[in-house]
């Protein structure tokens, strides 16, 4: 799933480098804004049909830590 | 649960009103440079706006399209028994709005007229109250009004809102015929998001001062605004609609009995193209079935059902079963599914 996902992220943030590995902390892109944050929450929603509220996005740092909590909520 | 069905009540005719004044958003780049505009503009989908004339309120929208509309059907005017007011951009803190407007249309004393004070699930919570009560018999015909100024609400210098509200009204003629069948809605409310779509000062809580009046960076990424600005967090309203509307919409079609295929619309509220793309992604739905008019009239709150469907529809409704679905502010959220018998829609009005 974690492959799945980096390429799925890098998509969405329209990403074409490495840069983007599990424990990229994503807020320190330079890609990251509002709008790719609400992007990968749309994502997340239709590839995973899991809703991550803001209250508990806000606690994630890193790509591990999103993929963690689609898992745990799936 | 808050789900509602009525039966012999249906939409006779519909018409709308925009301002002529067209906001070219790409040019709207007064307070913020063009590149910047830009990705705003091309992410939100949101390419003209109409801004009405400083001496035009929402009343004066709805009361163009329902003079347009009662001509068009040549409607007596004593026949209408009903009038309800949908706006959150009244004329006055009193008197209602809505029974200026029953003067104005030339409407009889016995008219029953009221205002609702909602926002984009309005229209939807307005044809369920009207649907209720044209349902016992004693009432022949309701109109309802539903107009916003939503440009005056929110400051130019916030790039949060600054891009995305439009001024528009609507009429609908509401009427009883056993040839409507049954409508079916689910209404809903949610206090403790208060926060995400709010203007905070200048009602009775936190009356007008000369601070709340005083405009003030925001943010970090020096929005300016007042307290008596509208403000929005759009990621959490977002969430919200990713949340819920979805949901709603299932609970609505699993109540009315219907599936996605044998639905011939879906009218979204026009919140804005990330939105309402995710949600016909979401819901799989065929584009064709999407009516939007977001591009040409952004977000008029809760106008942007009907509108959408006087400049889009015209001709295409008679008939058909849609579903309508609107959430905003509040938070408040309503579906409905309607069967539509005989639907007349008016050319769109410009004053």
């Amino acid at each position: 799933m974690s492959e799945k996902f980096i390429d799925l992220f890098k998509e969405t943030l329209e990403i074409t480098d490495d840069s983007v590995q599990l424990d990229t902390e994503f807020r320190k892109l330079p890609q990251w804004d509002s709008l790719a944050f609400l992007s990968v929450i749309a994502m997340i929603d239709e590839e995973y049909d899991v809703v991550i509220e803001g209250n508990d996005f806000i606690k994630l740092i890193t790509v591990a830590d999103v993929i963690n909590e689609i898992k745990n909520r799936s | 649960m808050a789900l509602l069905k009525y039966t012999g009540v249906g939409i006779r005719g519909l018409a709308a009103a925009v301002p002529r004044n067209v906001i070219k958003n790409y040019e709207y780049t007064t307070y913020f440079p063009a590149e910047e505009v830009k990705q705003v503009v091309d992410k939100i989908g949101i390419v003209e706006r109409r801004f009405a004339d400083p001496h035009i309120c929402s009343s004066d929208l709805c009361f163009a399209a329902a003079e347009k509309l009662l001509t068009d059907l040549s409607v007596p005017r004593e026949e209408i028994d009903l009038l309800v007011f949908v706006s959150q951009t009244p004329d006055y803190r009193m008197p209602a709005t809505s029974i200026l407007l029953q003067h104005r249309l030339g409407l009889s004393e016995n008219t029953i007229a009221f205002d609702l004070n909602l926002g984009c699930s309005g229209f939807i919570y307005g044809m369920s109250v009207i649907y209720a009560m044209m349902e016992r018999s004693g009432l022949r015909r309701a109109l309802l009004l539903d107009g916003e100024t939503r440009s005056r609400i929110y400051s130019p210098k916030d790039r949060k809102t600054a891009f995305i509200f439009g001024d528009a009204g609507a009429a609908a003629l509401i009427e009883r015929d056993d040839s409507y069948g049954e409508s079916f809605f689910s209404l809903n409310s949610d206090g403790s998001k208060e926060e995400l779509i709010k203007i905070n000062a200048g009602g009775y809580r936190n009356p007008t001062t000369e601070e709340t009046l005083k405009e003030r960076v925001v943010d970090e990424f020096g929005n300016i605004r007042s307290d008596e600005h509208g403000y929005m967090n759009g990621s959490d309203v977002f969430n919200f609609v990713i949340s819920r509307i979805p949901a709603d919409i299932k609970r609505v079609m699993g109540y009315s009995g219907s599936e996605v295929a044998s639905l011939d619309y879906f009218l979204f509220h026009q919140a804005n193209d990330f939105i309402n793309s995710y949600l016909a992604r979401k819901l799989k739905l065929d584009p064709e079935k999407v009516p939007a008019t977001i591009a040409k009239f952004g977000n008029t709150s809760s106008v942007s059902i009907p509108l959408t469907m006087v400049s889009e529809m015209q001709g295409k409704l008679s008939g058909k079963k849609v579903l309508l679905s609107g959430f905003g502010v509040g938070m408040t959220w309503a579906t409905s599914v309607i069967q539509l018998g005989d639907c007349f829609v008016s050319d769109l009005v410009e004053i």
